[in-house]
């Protein structure tokens, strides 16, 4: 129990698996002396310009070393385990990576430093985006958005600026299957414009008849994955892209999944006028608990000119930024790129080239399948054909038949070790499991996870209780979500003074 | 539980209870059962004038956030008091204390586009 | 490649799922397969891929030149211990924690950070951060409009222009006005016409920046507060340098009922632009509007203190169309950095560390005023950086030019943005700022002056 619950928490030398950890601000100590003594607010400034209280304790250096490495303990991550989790692409993060980022000639460059004293950052930027350009088939690439839902908000935006241009502003309605991502509406609606859904056919794909049935002279964009979030290609893409670009709306590639494509096919070649990349999905970028991402927008060569504000240009040998565009959709973050990733993900590029990317993406696949392939002996897989780098299961059956549910399998896959695989997405499939392995784990780990899933399926259908009563060897059991929204506690108070 | 009659009904799964010049609105337990635990409700604001089925309040459970859909017009007099500290209470008790508001009817014909309990029954029944 | 397979694992992987090659397994139609192989380099081992970054590296001079930039990018001293903790693969390589249960340790970093926020700023919720200032500005200003009704945004000359930039992007999108309020003569907004541009009722938010954009301190006084008040509209508080919550009073305590900025200052390095921090803090009113990822406090199933995200069910990925931002990411680990910074810095580090940020300052503008040519714009208290007008004639551009040939980097051309200030630079000077950095500058401000390269530049 924590002081949360009224006891007092355990000293802080001591360490117990299992028990709570206090908060930061319930542990006090002697601050830390990393900045010199000297003058007072007072002296410079008038008193009712300055704050009268800061109520954040104090704590001695070993404490907070003691307190974080407590907290990372009870942090499940790629390099505890493994992370099949669908549709977020939890491959291993290379450490040159973040090696390289932490080179002081990018960690320490400012922003507003004159753009000759940045050419290092600025021709890698441009590389990059040559680069990405080369692997999606896009004329250009820009790296301003911060993660993948921004750089859907900069794809619409840009949408919406070459409609305006065009004197089309009528086009107003966003085509979304039902096999896309959830942000899609969300940022549609920022942009002002309805959203249509669009039901998959029975193979899981998008029907040709069906777009054509609903594109007219409103349409102003079609947002598609490829492969689809059933981790299916949808093979009729080019008749799709020609349906919509003939009733003159535009294709959008959604580039969550672009980690199943590399050197194999080009959302450039399918007909997509625009696109993301979650460069911390495909090219190994640490995600961080949930962030910092990094979503780079793509686009055709017509709406190169949409593109947010600054672009690197190349003149000869030197680059600059180019804040002068006057048809741009504008800056969309306070400063270029988060850099710091594309620092990352060129080192990943330029580790792997060519030849190791489309390797990359054909071993993606083959993990997919040979998973697939196992798990439909013990649970459906609505969809049972050649997946790409993910597959869906379902726990429908085992549900009616035993009550355990998708979200049972969850917790009783933590107990074993594994995270969980994404569930009830996407929608369509009821008890979903998407289950994606990445191309970074090896068949040991897999049939390790196989065997595991098996033997929570056998143990559902022996003992249906065991597996509810799931996880038990995890730090917290299962959390009361009911109470956290009903009694929102979003943050310590101080004790009143 | 079964639909109570007396009240009628929307394809939106509220209630209207008309006394007179004046109506009470809530949803159903159908509403509550298919949204889980509710833990907020946005209401319309007292002097409010509200037009029938159109979107006037929010209906957030753990699982989802639903649009409330006001069944009939008015001016909105009360908003029931104790939603705020005591979301529950629409679990509870849906078509009683987990009233959600009343209003000053503004056209008594429109109560003619709802359902009655038997037609409701049919629709849950889908 | 990273990809742990041996020749053998593949083929007994190919048998197993029934194909006969990967090309065979990852065949997509004709008409759309890639016509050529990939025009990328082949892969480089670690050896030279280290070089060869280090190369991009070793291009960007900019590191051997004394510097006095910030304007929203600040330098400061961040202890090692905070890399050493942050870069713990656990918090590197963790998802969103979707799974709480495996989660608990960063839900827990993120409820102290939104606790963090919320004690800084005098607000009483925070959400788990989004991408940096600028966008956290964006995003607040969509819970204004969503708040009031209004679709109107009336925002200060003197808030960061990039964040109006950004706020403008944002607005074409969401088919908002953005209108702006001047500058006064000492650098501060001009609210003298307040009242009257704020009697239609039009709208959802006025927006200032303390300290300003200009260095200066910018607190709206109590009579504008109470007009903003007064009108429905709702007062936004821009935190461009977080490093001044240390000593400041904080936007909870001026007015305002939104607070959103940029948290970089707290450990997170430059890194030419990011990835950085954004934060939105709010009173209790603005809970269930409030974009992003928000942990809360609750209990597991035997009664134990547990962490979880909740509210979710606003967000974009169940809300979908009618969600009020489609927000997915925080900046977990940014946010987990400026966490641990103020973990290790406590209240009493971050008031000296704030404390010696006004004290520089204070020392670079007398000693850079005390040089003939070279005077204050504003005259408005500043926090760690200020306006230098240059003498008559010249202009900003050509005396940041000249610094540039003695290696120093003397602040950032005003002009960019405001072509009335094409004669003004914006310094900056923090804890990092040493005497000898100084007397760099201020030698060669004099040189200038005294040698006359700027009178006819």
């Amino acid at each position: 129990m924590s002081a949360h619950d009224g006891s007092l928490p355990p000293p802080p030398s001591r360490f117990e698996f299992g028990a709570s950890e206090p908060l930061i601000f319930e542990q006090h100590g002697r601050a830390n002396t990393y900045l010199p003594d000297g003058r007072t607010l007072e002296e410079f400034l008038p008193k009712e310009l300055l704050r009268d209280e800061l109520a954040l304790p104090d704590n001695s250096e070993l404490d907070v070393v003691r307190h974080f490495t407590r907290l990372s303990q009870r942090t499940f991550s790629i390099d505890t385990g493994f992370y099949p989790l669908g549709s977020c692409t939890m491959k291993y993060n290379p450490r040159i990576n973040d090696a390289m980022a932490n080179l002081a000639g990018f960690r320490d460059l400012h922003p507003f430093v004159p753009d000759e004293l940045a050419q290092g950052a600025l021709a890698l930027m441009h590389d990059l985006e040559r680069y990405l350009a080369a692997i999606f088939g896009m004329a250009a690439f820009s790296l301003n958005p911060a993660a993948g839902a921004h750089a859907e908000l900069t794809a619409l935006l840009i949408a919406k600026a070459y409609f305006a241009k065009t004197g089309q502003r009528q086009r107003r309605t966003v085509i979304v299957p039902d096999t896309a991502h959830g942000t899609n509406p969300a940022s549609a609606a920022m942009v002002g414009y309805n959203v249509i859904s669009l039901r998959s056919d029975s193979r899981g794909r998008v029907g040709v008849d069906d777009i054509k049935a609903v594109v007219n002279d409103e349409t102003a964009v079609c947002m598609m994955t490829n492969p689809n979030t059933l981790g299916l290609f949808e093979d009729h893409i080019a008749e799709i892209a020609a349906a919509v670009h003939a009733a003159g709306g535009l294709m959008y590639y959604d580039g969550a999944n672009a980690n199943a494509l590399m050197g194999n096919a080009r959302p450039g070649d399918m007909g997509f006028d625009l696109m993301h990349l979650n460069l911390h999905k495909t090219f190994s970028i640490p995600h961080g608990g949930g962030g910092a991402g990094h979503g780079p927008v793509g686009v055709a060569a017509h709406l190169v000119e949409f593109l947010p504000t600054p672009v690197v240009r190349r003149e000869g040998d030197t680059y600059r930024l180019d804040f002068d565009r006057p048809d741009s959709i504008g800056p969309m973050r306070s400063f270029w790129s988060n850099f710091a990733h594309a620092v990352r993900a060129l080192t990943y590029v330029l580790a792997n080239g060519g030849d190791g990317l489309t390797k990359i993406s054909q071993l993606a696949v083959l993990n997919a399948n040979y998973l697939r392939v196992h798990v439909r002996d013990f649970l459906e897989t609505p969809y049972d054909e050649s997946c790409r780098h993910e597959f869906v299961a379902s726990a429908q059956k085992l549900k009616r038949e035993t009550g355990v549910r998708a979200l049972d399998l969850a917790k009783a896959l933590l107990d074993h070790g594994y995270h969980a695989p994404t569930i009830y997405f996407p929608l369509l499939v009821p008890e979903c499991l998407m289950i994606e392995p990445t191309e970074t784990e090896s068949k040991a780990t897999l049939d390790g996870f196989i065997a595991a899933l098996r033997g929570i399926v056998e143990q559902a259908k022996a003992d249906p209780e065991a597996v509810l009563a799931t996880p038990q060897k995890t730090v917290v059991k299962r959390i009361d979500e009911t109470r956290a929204a009903r009694q929102p506690d979003l943050r310590w108070m101080p004790p009143a003074v | 539980m079964p639909s109570p009659d007396g009240l009628l009904y929307s394809k939106e799964h509220e209630w209207v209870k008309v006394d007179g010049e004046m109506a009470t609105v809530g949803i159903t337990d159908y509403a509550q059962q298919s949204l889980g635990d509710i833990v907020y409700v946005e209401l319309p604001r007292v002097g409010q004038t509200v037009r029938q089925f159109s979107s006037i309040g929010v209906i957030e459970s753990v699982k989802a956030v639903s649009d409330l859909f006001t069944p009939i017009s008015g001016e909105v007099t009360e908003v029931n008091p104790a939603l705020d500290a005591d979301p529950a209470l629409l679990n509870r008790d849906a078509f009683g204390d987990g009233w959600l508001y009343r209003l000053r009817l503004s056209d008594k014909q429109e109560s003619q586009a709802l359902l009655d309990p038997a037609a409701y029954e049919k629709v849950i029944a889908k | 490649m990273y990809a742990p397979h041996t020749d053998a694992d593949i083929e007994a992987m190919l048998a197993a799922v029934g194909a006969r090659s990967l090309d065979e397994l990852v065949a997509v139609p004709q008409a759309v397969a890639i016509r050529s192989p990939l025009e990328i380099p082949a892969g480089l081992p670690e050896l030279e891929l280290y070089r060869r970054m280090s190369s991009y590296a070793a291009r960007n001079g900019a590191l051997d030149y004394t510097s006095f930039l910030g304007a929203g990018a600040y330098r400061h001293y961040a202890p090692p211990v905070i890399g050493t903790l942050a870069m713990r693969g656990e918090f590197l390589t963790a998802y969103t924690p979707y799974q709480a249960e495996v989660s608990q340790g960063y839900l827990q970093a993120i409820y102290e950070w939104q606790t963090d926020i919320c004690l800084l700023t005098a607000l009483d919720i925070a959400n788990a951060s989004v991408y940096d200032g600028a966008t956290a500005l964006a995003e607040g200003a969509i819970m204004a409009v969503n708040a009031t009704g209004r679709r109107a945004i009336l925002v200060s000359r003197a808030v960061h222009p990039n964040y109006r930039a950004v706020l403008h992007t944002y607005a074409r999108g969401l088919e908002l006005a953005i209108e702006e309020l001047p500058v006064a003569n000492d650098g501060t907004t001009d609210l003298a016409n307040l009242e009257a541009r704020l009697a239609e009722g039009r709208f959802a938010a006025v927006v200032v920046q303390n300290p300003n954009f200009f260095g200066a301190i910018d607190v709206p006084p109590d009579d504008a507060r109470r007009v903003v008040e007064g009108s429905g509209s709702i007062l936004i508080g821009v935190v461009a340098e977080a490093m001044s919550l240390g000593a400041l009073v904080p936007p909870g305590k001026w007015g305002a009922q939104i607070a959103v900025g940029e948290a970089q200052s707290f450990g997170v390095p430059v890194a030419y632009g990011g990835p950085y921090v954004g934060f939105i803090a709010a009173t209790k009113a603005h809970m269930r509007r409030i974009p992003g990822r928000l942990v809360g406090r609750t209990v597991d199933a035997d009664g134990k203190t547990a962490y979880t995200l909740t509210l979710q069910a606003r967000e974009q990925h169940i809300r979908r169309e009618k969600a009020t931002s489609n927000i997915c990411t925080n900046q977990a680990h940014c946010a987990l950095i400026a966490t641990i910074y103020l973990a290790c810095l406590g209240g009493s580090g971050l008031r000296r560390c704030a404390t010696l940020n006004v004290e520089r300052c204070a020392t670079l503008v007398q000693r850079v005023t005390g040089i003939p040519g070279f005077t204050r714009a504003f005259s408005a208290a500043a926090f760690n950086e200020t306006v230098i007008r240059v003498q008559r004639d010249a202009t900003a551009a050509v005396v940041l030019a000249a610094l540039r040939e003695k290696r120093i980097l003397g602040g950032v051309d005003l002009g960019r943005w405001y072509p009335e200030l094409a004669d003004c630079i914006l310094m900056t000077a923090t804890e990092l700022t040493t005497d000898e950095e100084m007397t760099a500058l201020c030698d060669a401000l004099a040189h200038l002056a005294v040698g006359g390269h700027l009178v006819g530049a």
